[in-house]
């Protein structure tokens, strides 16, 4: 147990705001995504996905959270239903997009706006 | 015995693989990252290093969540580079050196780290992206790599308290090990960036700046923080800072910084590279 000397540091017990932390409870909710996700490692697993995306979703049992997050391409609900964004960066390549595009889907900026305030931060201090 | 010459740091961006295929090293959006490495490469190529011990982290190619160690130690002759989903062409075999790999095993199980041995280990862009930046020009690096891989991916991850000292001993080992190698140990990733969440595109110049202001002289302020103190204050995948505080942790007190480069943004990242040299070099 936390004490008063000793912050509780698990990673479940953190509020970061806008900041999903990839716990065990996570992992376990966004396995079967996830393990889907990790099959993209492989060319003819993306082609069989685009050939077939509801019998490669079946075939990876994905929950009817995760089937519908695939199916409307929305990042913030694949992470919601336990996706890690390393693994999803693989879905979201099939479709060529890369992490700036899965960055201003989730802030729901435009790219260009995205990138822009990549670009601001340089000027902080 | 073998001389620890001193470590590289440098953000592993994927991004970065790309440039390169694409020879952009010299166009506006990427040259200030570029650039940074000239000082780099005069000073490898003075210090003549034949092997690399790496701590990095694997990004769902080696590693599924079946099995995610926390501490992975490679101990193959060569390790292989794989398609990774999106496309970054995938780069040739890297030699390691299986008896420096059972020797850095032995040294940190006999401190009571109770790491995973990997005698079969794909390496993704974090390994390979490092090695093209220290050694351009495409062909297979004048090295043996030792990989340490820590999980920066699913929490609870390793606290930095921990991964400093695992590097510490790492340091023992390479030290400790007869023969005449010329060691430098690499730590990659970073610096602040954050990939999910409604906070993705979160860079933290002020803290950044602050790590790589205390990596040389202060590394134990480093680890007095929390893993999630990182993400917090880097980012999700700032955390990658880990595999920064654990080579830092090999290389001992007795260093000196050669140089440093700092620049915003690299995809969604906050780009650093930073290079010690130990006194082992100054006395060679």
């Amino acid at each position: 147990m936390a004490t008063a000397h000793q912050p509780d540091l698990r990673a479940s017990h953190r509020n970061i705001p806008g900041t999903p932390v990839f716990t065990g409870a996570a992992a376990q909710r966004g396995y079967q995504l996830n393990a889907m996700c990790y099959s993209f490692n492989t060319a003819e697993n993306r082609a069989a996905f685009l050939t077939d995306e509801e019998g490669y979703c079946r075939k990876f049992a994905l929950t009817p959270e995760q089937r519908d997050a695939v199916a409307r391409r929305d990042v913030l609900a694949m992470i919601r239903a336990g996706g890690n964004i390393y693994y999803l960066a693989k879905l979201a390549g099939i479709f060529g997009l890369n992490v700036q595009d899965v960055g201003a889907q989730q802030t729901g900026l435009p790219l260009e706006a995205f990138k822009q305030r990549l670009l601001d931060s340089a000027g902080e201090d | 015995m073998a001389q620890l010459l001193g470590g590289l740091f440098t953000s592993h961006v994927p991004a970065i693989g790309g440039a390169i295929a694409k020879g952009l090293q010299q166009d506006p959006y990427w040259r200030p990252f570029f650039d940074g490495f000239a000082p780099v490469h005069r000073w490898l190529a003075a210090a003549r290093p034949d092997t690399v011990v790496m701590f990095y982290n694997d990004h769902g190619l080696n590693f599924f969540l079946d099995k995610m160690p926390t501490f992975a130690v490679g101990a193959a002759a060569a390790y292989r580079n794989a398609d990774e989903g999106w496309g970054l062409p995938v780069q040739g075999n890297v030699d390691g050196d299986p008896a420096l790999s059972w020797h850095v095993i032995e040294t940190l199980v006999d401190h009571e780290f109770d790491v995973t041995t990997c005698q079969e280990m794909l390496v993704d862009h974090a390994f390979v992206v490092p090695l093209q930046l220290a050694w351009p020009g495409g062909g297979k690096p004048p090295v043996k790599v030792v990989p340490i891989a820590i999980n920066t991916v699913q929490h609870p991850l390793p606290s930095p308290k921990r991964c400093l000292a695992l590097g510490r001993a790492v340091g023992e080992a390479i030290r400790s090990w007869p023969g005449n190698a010329r060691v430098v140990v690499f730590g990659t990733g970073g610096l602040s960036h954050q990939l999910e969440g409604e906070r993705a595109g979160f860079i933290n110049k002020a803290y950044d700046l602050g790590c790589l202001d205390a990596l040389g002289p202060d590394p134990d302020a480093l680890a007095r923080q929390s893993a999630l103190d990182i993400v917090e204050q880097a980012g999700s995948q700032g955390v990658e800072l880990l595999n920064w505080i654990a080579a830092r942790g090999a290389l001992g007190d007795d260093i000196r910084e050669v140089t440093r480069n700092y620049h915003i943004p690299i995809s969604n990242t906050a780009a650093a590279t930073m290079l010690f040299e130990t006194r082992a070099l100054a006395l060679a």
